[in-house]
């Protein structure tokens, strides 16, 4: 340790007197928790809020209808068994452009991922079709398929598809290189390469693009559903609009946000399972 | 088996990171290759097992594999590359799962090779509740399951604190002194290459070269101590002064490749 020159008396700054003092504490915040009871207890009193200004005439049901009045309409929707019959037209929608769109875009975008040429001549092309918002597809796809089925359930796989290519691509090109050198130093055949190391290495960039697709796929089956559809939530919300019947709409609303959630929590489940090593 | 490279020259675009290296690894011996950063040593390991084509030059295999053999050259990484999805028998197993191979005998490699590396209470844990030196334990037992006729091992402690590399290579000693592996051990500290190898072979700086190669007659179980250390101590002289100024340019170099 270098020693330097002793400080001369007088000269230096008035000598503190060496007082004792705490150092005091610096660190910190900055990790927020969550409370489960919080969260429940804010959801209920903001209901209660509503429900409250409803009832006492603040709100006019026409505008906003009560908590009551819509559980009421979703009672009545459940007793004639039109629920059931627009859950399943939009949940089968739902899972038959989602699965459709998700299969295409993991086979492309390993291949994007792997091999040069089909990312010199797919990559391209994906970011110039990623943007295009897939409504703006619709007419054309009615025109294509069909007002039918077909039409609304290739929105629904054209919106999927892009982001799950990208999110797959990106995996796939973020997996250590050492982990494919590793798996060639031992001689593995490339099947097992792609199967064993690639593939559960981009998984969370895949799962996360999960996420992502879900939520476009929600947008675009109530999207698609507003054009001549029978049954659907979208139709269901569509339908009772033009009725102003404001309670069966927001009927549907609260059942496209059940959807959602209940997606969420699907794939928070296959996260924690899929990628418990974390 | 022994493993001999003739006239290897590696080029990358127009950087020449080895000129006309011959180098022989020979039966039951821990060859270290030591260097300053950037001599190419790396390079020339990835080119002794195939996983990088040199320029010029060529490397054999002569003699005989080993009984049981699956993956004559066989590394062990830096970096462990490990995949952090499977348990630590997962990632032992993982080379033996495309081999013809019964359940039973399967089995019985995976157990052997986590016995003989002390991971058989570890076995179920995934690598990242594992410390770095568990970590690269599975890397060798991962090896060893195959049974390699050489190790290649590409700087296997670097990544390791100053305790647990000397933990690691005090293993190394006994699995050696049990086995009479051949391996090829690159690294850039002259305490790893005193320690482990029988011959030292010293790399110059860009473009590597040999620039000398050392026999060490001690023998492995015999380094240690204060005695060990002494009569290695002329040895690590000559050593560190072959290497020492290229170490200095080496580490005054700006990076820009």
């Amino acid at each position: 340790m270098s020693e330097g020159p002793l400080p001369k008396e007088g000269t230096a700054a008035p000598t503190r007197q060496a007082a004792s003092r705490a150092v005091p504490f610096r660190g910190g915040g900055f990790a927020p928790s969550s409370h489960r009871a919080a969260a429940w207890i804010a959801f209920a009193a903001v209901i209660a809020a509503w429900q409250f200004g409803s009832s006492m005439g603040y709100i006019h049901p026409l505008t906003l209808p009560s908590p009551e009045e819509i559980l009421t309409a979703l009672a009545d929707l459940a007793r004639s068994g039109d629920l059931w019959r627009h859950l399943s037209a939009s949940l089968g929608r739902l899972a038959m452009g989602w699965s459709l769109g998700t299969l295409a875009g993991l086979a492309v975008g390993l291949a994007l991922g792997m091999f040069s040429i089909a990312r010199s001549v797919g990559l391209p092309f994906v970011s110039a079709l990623f943007p295009i918002p897939k409504i703006a597809l619709l007419p054309l796809f009615i025109i294509w398929f069909g007002i039918g089925e077909p039409s609304k359930v290739a929105t629904i796989l054209f919106g999927v598809f892009f982001p799950t290519v990208i999110n797959t691509y990106s995996g796939v090109d973020n997996v250590a290189r050492s982990l494919i050198r590793m798996g060639q130093s031992f001689d593995m055949p490339t099947r097992d390469i792609v199967f064993k190391v690639v593939f559960p290495g981009a998984m969370p960039a895949i799962l996360s693009g999960f996420r992502i697709s879900a939520s476009i796929a929600i947008v675009l089956l109530v999207a698609a559903e507003m054009i001549g559809a029978e049954w659907g939530v979208g139709a269901l919300v569509l339908a009772a609009g033009n009725l102003m019947q404001t309670d069966y709409l927001i009927a549907g609303v609260v059942l496209l946000s059940l959807i959602g959630l209940t997606i969420g929590i699907v794939l928070s489940r296959l996260e924690a399972l899929l990628l418990r090593w974390r | 088996m022994e493993l001999r490279a003739t006239g290897i020259t590696h080029k990358y675009d127009d950087l020449t990171a080895l000129e006309a290296v011959d180098l022989h690894a020979r039966e039951g011996e821990i060859l270290a290759l030591i260097g300053p950063s950037g001599c190419g040593k790396s390079t020339l390991l990835g080119i002794l097992g195939g996983l990088l084509q040199p320029s010029e030059g060529r490397v054999e295999m002569q003699g005989a594999l080993p009984e049981g053999c699956l993956n004559p050259l066989t590394y062990v990484f830096q970096d462990f590359a490990l995949l952090p999805w499977r348990s630590v028998r997962g990632n032992v197993r993982l080379p033996l799962e495309h081999h013809q191979l019964t359940s039973d005998e399967r089995r019985e490699r995976v157990e052997d090779a986590l016995a003989r590396t002390g991971l058989t209470d570890f076995a179920g844990a995934y690598v990242r509740q594992l410390s770095g030196g568990m970590r690269q334990r599975v890397g060798i037992a991962r090896a060893l399951a195959v049974k390699p006729a050489v190790l290649l091992m590409d700087e296997p402690l670097s990544a390791l604190d100053a305790q647990t590399r000397n933990l690691l290579m005090e293993d190394f000693v006994g699995l050696w002194l049990r086995e009479k592996l051949t391996a090829v051990y690159v690294t850039h500290n002259l305490d790893e290459a005193l320690r482990l190898a029988h011959r030292v072979v010293v790399l110059s700086r860009r473009p590597g070269r040999v620039r000398e190669e050392i026999i060490i007659d001690v023998p492995l179980d015999e380094r240690q101590g204060t005695a060990g250390l002494l009569e290695l101590a002329p040895l690590r002289e000559r050593l560190w002064a072959l290497i020492r100024d290229e170490a200095q340019t080496a580490e005054l170099e700006l990076a820009d490749v």
